[in-house]
């Protein structure tokens, strides 16, 4: 099963060694870990998808609450949450195929961002899913490279009974 | 163990500029080092000039390894911080299977490394290594210090994380320019540590489940590790044990937290432990894990581990609960604390069937060897310093057969009184090891449990005793073999002795030449005397017992088998 951890960790040199080592040494694997600064200047927010079954998934949780500089751990998994990925793709698109091609990133609520003589970059945001399915009907026009960002995401707020 | 948060009188509050050497010195000694280990080098000099008058007894080893299982054992040996220091490159390197010695048996170690100029960094410097790199795996934490204004906060947190929650070894990696800068320090500066919290108390209604649990159960087993002893809880752990009438048994590390002449020791458990603990666990129907981690040496295959059981595990590490054994009732903070409420809570039970039925075990399966060989048996050895030393020496060990049989046969009563490389199995730690422990406690009588090739590894540390005057003692188990993989070879290769042993040298002579008693043993009846002369020597002193070449540590679990299908137990039984 698939877990979305979020770890807040000091800002501090050696963090990130100290975390991507933790999970090489104790051979957990990682499906995207993305770090980022957050709104205090001290602390980072990482945010780590692994993937196994639950009892591997809290020892996960509870190695990354032992290292030293991570302040705080939580696992969202069974939580509503928001959870998006960035992705640039630049996909080809001669001038025969370019009006489809834009058209399917306006599908996907795209952004065009660079144009140029064979290809088109767009920024595609969204749950994994509708990324992978992107690629998908990219693919038969040809994928020149892709650029992504793994999962950030953020529990929902508790909504009030109206 | 808790920092040192009282500033030596003076320096408290006034503000001085000081050089970083001067800010590390003083801040170890404001955290209560008196002594230490270490070996100079290029960019240690600043630090190594502001020892040369520092009130700091400092012992020099042979190589940095000693030097850091020395720091180990010290910390072992006491509950203090073991302190070493090595210059950068290769120094740092030389402290890797000491420092991953000390993380795998949770010892409270500060470990500080010099560094080549912050500018060089990176830059392959002359005896540059990626200290931090090479080290994160094997510390509980380590960091490098680029700013001087960082130094002493960054000291103080070394010691507390080391010392507190799960002990464990932290490194710091300190560049040569930091060491000289200057800087206003007035010994105030406060440890900056969000995310480490020590969970000490104990969930209240976990240890209500736990005490309930003990009162129902008709057939307890008290399983305590290293942690036990760690938390210097072994008083509070034999209290629980004796309220509630427990059978108790321990891991390697956890020898000494309970005395073993008593009824109710079922002594060590596991590979290598007594056939009545492994028979007990397994047919218990309630398991007390306390300050232990269920390692594989103790459980084999988890599945059949323990199958009637129910477990309580007692830890003050989270990550240890349901790692790898399911635990039902999981109670996390101070050993400590957390027997002394959980004895409030519980009630005497006779469980009368349940002794009976572990007193046949023990009657039927005991440790046992062949008395009557003409042979010294290694056993034999351990028998009769045992009884010369009325039970009361610190035991150190090599790894093999050696440390198995220091395990089985010395009976062990206080806790810190056995000092052996558990969890990482390091040949060569004992006789450094032994050193350390001399060094905390120099009243003490401290005898070396060795295997030939164990000493092969680190004797040059002889030579640091006998430097110091520690009249250590080291028998050497020598069967001419790394005896515990001629066992593995004998029962599971068809006998193929492939590589197990080397030409060893006539260990007495070694001894005298760098400058201690040395004493060859080859006749069984020339043992006591000879442990009489080694226990009476004021010098270092090694002996050199030529025991039984082919002998057996029974019994033994093999790999893959569940602790209660031992081998041996029928050559012990032959035996009687
Ligand atoms: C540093 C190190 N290298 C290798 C091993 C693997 N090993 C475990 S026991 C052993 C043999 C030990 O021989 P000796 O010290 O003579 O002890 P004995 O078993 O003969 O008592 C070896 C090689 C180890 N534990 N540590
Ligand atoms: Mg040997």
């Amino acid at each position: 099963m698939k877990h979305i951890i979020s770890a807040l960790v000091e800002n501090k040199p050696g963090v990130l060694a100290h975390v991507a080592g933790m999970f090489a040494a104790r051979a957990f694997n990682i499906d995207s870990l993305v770090v980022g600064r957050t709104e205090e200047p001290d602390l980072s927010r990482m945010t780590i998808v692994v993937i196994g079954d639950d009892r591997v998934v809290e020892q996960v949780r509870k190695q990354l609450a032992k290292i030293v500089p991570v302040v705080k751990v939580q696992d969202f998994v069974g939580q509503p949450v928001v959870a998006r990925d960035l992705m640039l793709i630049a996909i080809s698109a001669p001038a025969a195929k370019r009006p489809e091609v834009l058209s399917l990133i306006e599908m996907f609520k795209g952004k065009v961002v660079d144009i140029g003589q064979k290809f088109v970059m767009a920024e595609i945001s969204g749950p994994e899913a509708k990324i992978e399915a992107f690629i998908n009907v990219c693919r038969p026009y040809g994928i020149k490279s892709v650029a992504r960002t793994g999962t950030i995401a953020m529990p929902r707020q508790p909504k009030t009974e109206v | 163990m808790k920092p040192r948060s009282t500033l030596p009188a003076g320096s408290a509050g006034k503000s001085s500029i000081k050089t970083g050497a001067e800010i590390i010195v003083e801040t170890l000694i404001e955290q209560g080092v008196d002594t230490m280990f270490g070996y100079p080098g290029g960019v240690v000099l600043p630090l190594f000039d502001k020892l040369y008058d520092a009130p700091i007894n400092f012992i020099i080893p042979r190589h940095e390894q000693g030097g850091c299982h020395m720091a180990d054992a010290y910390s072992r040996a006491s509950g203090k911080v073991g302190v070493v220091v090595t210059t950068s490159g290769p120094g740092a390197c030389n402290l890797t299977t000491g420092l991953a010695t000390a993380s795998m048996d949770s010892v409270a170690l500060v470990a500080l490394t010099g560094q080549v100029r912050t500018e060089l960094i990176g830059n392959d410097a002359f005896q540059e290594a990626d200290t931090t790199g090479i080290t994160r795996p094997v510390t509980k934490y380590n960091c490098i210090v680029k700013d001087v204004k960082d130094l002493a906060r960054t000291i103080r947190e070394a010691f507390h994380i080391a010392s507190t929650a799960r002990p464990g070894p932290v490194l710091i990696d300190i560049p040569v320019d930091v060491s000289v800068t200057r800087c206003a320090s007035d010994g105030t500066e406060k440890m900056e540590l969000p995310g480490y919290k020590v969970r000490t108390k104990g969930n209240s209604r976990q240890i209500s489940m736990a005490a309930k649990a003990i009162n129902q159960s008709q057939r307890p087993v008290l399983y305590v590790g290293g942690g036990v002893i760690s938390a210097n809880a072994s008083e509070q752990m034999r209290s629980l044990a004796e309220k509630a009438h427990l059978p108790v048994t321990t891991t390697l590390l956890g020898l000494g937290s309970y005395d073993q002449n008593r009824a109710e020791s079922l002594d060590m458990l596991g590979m290598h432990g007594s056939a009545y603990a492994n028979y007990a666990v397994q047919e218990c129907d309630l398991l007390i894990a306390v300050g232990a981690r269920f390692d594989d040496r103790i459980t084999g295959p988890v599945k059949s581990f323990a199958p009637h059981a129910k477990v309580i595990h007692i830890d003050i590490d989270p990550a240890s609960i349901s790692k790898n054994v399911r635990v039902d009732i999981p109670v996390v903070g101070d050993a400590k604390i957390i027997l002394e409420a959980l004895t409030k809570e519980v009630e005497f039970r006779e469980r009368k069937e349940w002794f009976a039925r572990i007193a046949q075990w023990k009657e039927k399966f005991p440790f046992r060897y062949d008395r009557n060989s003409s042979a010294i048996k290694p056993q034999y050895v351990i028998e009769e310093l045992c009884g010369q030393t009325k039970g009361e020496a610190i035991i150190t060990t090599g790894v093999g057969q050696n440390q198995m049989w220091a395990a089985q046969f010395y009976r062990f009563s206080r806790p810190r009184q056995l000092i052996s490389s558990g969890g990482l199995g390091t040949m060569g730690f004992g006789l450094p090891a032994a050193i350390g422990a001399q060094v905390a406690r120099p009243d003490a009588t401290v005898v070396d449990i060795d295997g030939d090739h164990s000493f092969n590894m680190t004797m040059t540390e002889l030579s640091t005793a006998v430097q110091y005057e520690l009249p250590i003692k080291v028998c050497i188990l020598n069967n001419g073999y790394m005896g515990m993989v001629r066992q593995w070879q004998e029962l599971f290769y068809n006998k193929r002795y492939s590589k197990s042993y080397v030409s060893n040298p006539e260990y007495a002579a070694v001894a005298e030449a760098l400058g201690a008693v040395g004493i060859t043993v080859d006749k069984k009846a020339d043992v006591p005397k000879a442990i009489k002369q080694m226990l009476a020597e004021k010098r270092p002193c090694v002996v050199d017992f030529k025991v039984e070449r082919e002998e057996n540590v029974w019994p033994m679990v093999p790999a893959g088998k569940s602790i209660n299908e031992m081998d041996g137990l029928d050559i012990l039984e032959s035996i009687a």
